[in-house]
């Protein structure tokens, strides 16, 4: 076949279930397709061919004796702070050096069980934290459109190698953007569902009140189906919920009639860079086209949103991060007297710079004489925050917005100064205070080449309306579809 | 609006994290721009409001108390930097 890497998670069912490829030759082409590309984009961490080919040939032979599975044989690469048993699950970092993940998180359980195989592990800002991949242990991912860009972040080894066709599509994670701004940086989709939606065990903490996996694809439907499988109440994360999980497939049509689309007029401010802001502006006049009503909605707290998450985020942060301490697992510091030299050591030479400035922070928020005056009053502007969303949602179904504000930039452009980092940030913070559903889906380029993403915001748990939206726009469109042109050489 | 001023050291001790002299330098300075920043959630009139913890407003949950499998202690302890039988292996604590 050889070009097997360039299909959509459903073309890929098609093909399997009609007998046109086997798992095995689909792996054959992600794997030459990784040798041809990998070693300028580094998106993958890791990947064992060997492995993958025979969970691949497993999952032949199993349908061969009748098993069916929605995903039966379909390979997916997953963000290396996701659980997969045997596999490392580093999360970026030195840390977790030697650690092997000894369970399935539940979203991976439940992928598996449907007979989907995990063929490598993507890179990522160490921890999630970061919005452009750099802050990884194990050096940056490349933009695919443009090997001096980065691909966003903190999914970026996901974004990446589902855009250059090194993955049908890939799992990520989000916690302030995570998913959907990498997506938009690579020219690929990717959802945000909504806090509760998909259990968070297995799953390395972050941020706990913010962090959800989402599916990074090559389009809408895929999403769709992804989340079907994942989504849904578990008993091992008590904060999943039992909220209707709907047919997302059946949600995804192609028309908007009758469907009232909310432009917050806090999102098109100064700092919104000029070719980002007119792609944005034709993707709303399609949606228009489409038959959608489009109404301005305001989201007054939309300024304070990155001071507010940079204080919730980093608080919990520093909780989540205090279990690395060199004792249970991964990496021990050489050399300590006493176990609190362990710690402090393991710590310190386990953790990378961004790491270690958040838990600063979050420590410093919680500290005596200062959690009130930031930690709670960060969670009480979160909650008014919360409540823009609810009073938007009053007059629209859903909201269309810019992702991010620029597209991707280069890489070391923002490093030296994490403040100019955490800016990037406003369009996509706010969504996951509030732990509504966002997709970002392509929407054109920059003069210079590079992807804009246009966002798809929808009240918690209304992920139907999201994906209806961005799948109508997707069937009018063929933003989706461009491939950069170093996947178009190297994939062939 | 002036903002508090962060003692790095003090911080990363509690953090339980040794810092060298040039990062103490770069937390400080970075720190001090982003502590600036946040300040606007000062501005915020938040008289009356409820905090949020959770997106969604999370209960207590209750399930049935049955036992179920876990993880075996030898996978736990396979991931150990040091462990013996079935302990994990520290610098002693106690003298």
């Amino acid at each position: 076949m050889g070009s097997l890497n360039t299909l959509t998670v459903r073309q890929a069912v098609d093909h399997l279930e009609q007998g046109a490829c086997s798992s095995e030759e689909l792996v054959r082409d992600l794997l030459s397709a990784r040798t041809a590309l990998d070693g300028t984009i580094q998106g993958y961490l890791q990947m064992d061919g060997e492995r993958a080919l025979a969970e691949a040939r497993h999952a032949d032979a199993d349908r061969k004796k009748g098993r069916r599975g929605r995903l039966l044989g379909v390979p997916l690469a997953v963000k290396d702070i996701l659980n997969v048993t045997g596999q490392a699950c580093r999360c970026g970092s030195r840390i977790l050096d030697g650690y092997t993940a000894p369970y399935d998180a539940t979203a991976i359980a439940r992928l598996r069980a449907e007979g989907a195989i995990f063929v490598g592990r993507t890179n990522m800002d160490e921890f999630g934290m970061g919005s452009s991949t750099e802050n990884s242990a194990f050096g940056p991912t490349r933009n695919p459109w443009n090997s001096a860009c980065v691909p966003g972040g903190s999914s970026g080894g996901s974004a990446a190698v589902v855009a250059a066709d090194m993955a049908l599509a890939a799992l990520g994670s989000d916690t302030g953007g995570s998913v959907r701004q990498p997506a938009a940086f690579c020219g690929c989709t990717g959802l945000k569902p909504s806090y509760g939606r998909v259990s968070r065990y297995g799953l390395v903490a972050y941020a706990s009140s913010l962090d959800q996996i989402g599916p990074l694809t090559k389009d809408v439907d895929d999403a769709a189906l992804l989340l079907g499988v994942m989504a849904g109440p578990d008993p091992r994360d008590s904060s999943s919920v039992e909220a209707l999980v709907e047919d997302y497939a059946a949600a995804c049509g192609s028309d908007l009639k009758g469907m009232k689309l909310g432009l917050p007029r806090d999102y098109f401010v100064k700092g919104l860079e000029p070719a980002v802001e007119a792609a944005i502006r034709a993707a709303i006049e399609r949606c228009r086209e489409l038959g959608a009503e489009v109404v301005e909605v305001s989201l007054p707290h939309t300024s304070v949103a990155i001071p507010t998450y940079y204080i919730v985020a980093t608080a919990e942060a520093s909780a989540n991060l205090a279990r690395f301490d060199g004792v249970r697992y991964g990496f021990r510091a050489e050399g300590a007297e006493d176990v609190l030299e362990v710690y402090a050591k393991t710590r310190a030479q386990g953790f990378g710079p961004e790491v270690k400035r958040r838990i600063i922070l979050g420590t410093y928020v919680l500290s005596g004489g200062y959690h009130d005056a930031y930690y709670v009053r960060a969670q009480k502007v979160r909650t008014l925050i919360r409540r823009d969303f609810e009073d938007a949602f009053k007059t629209c179904d859903a909201i269309l917005a810019p992702v991010a504000p620029t597209a991707a930039y280069r890489l070391g452009e923002k490093m030296a100064d994490p403040l100019q980092m955490y800016l990037g940030d406003i369009f996509t913070v706010p969504a996951s205070l509030a732990g509504i559903c966002g997709l970002s889906v392509p929407c054109g380029f920059t003069p210079a080449g590079l992807p804009v993403g246009l966002q798809v915001l929808g009240p918690a748990f209304g992920e139907s309306r999201v994906l209806r939206v961005g799948s109508a726009y997707q069937k009018s469109t063929d933003w989706h579809r461009r491939r950069p042109a170093l996947a178009a050489e190297g994939g062939r | 609006m002036a903002s508090d001023t962060i003692d790095v050291t003090y911080v990363a001790r509690l953090a339980r994290l040794n810092l060298s002299a040039d990062e103490r330098a770069a937390f400080q300075s970075q720190l001090g721009q982003i502590l600036d920043y946040v300040q606007a959630i000062r501005g915020v009139d938040v008289t009356g409001v409820e905090p949020t913890a959770h997106a969604i407003r999370v209960q207590n949950r209750f399930r049935e108390d049955v036992t179920a499998d876990g993880l075996a202690m030898d996978a736990i302890l396979a991931n150990a930097p040091q462990h013996s039988d079935s302990q994990f292996i520290v610098p002693r604590i106690v003298e």
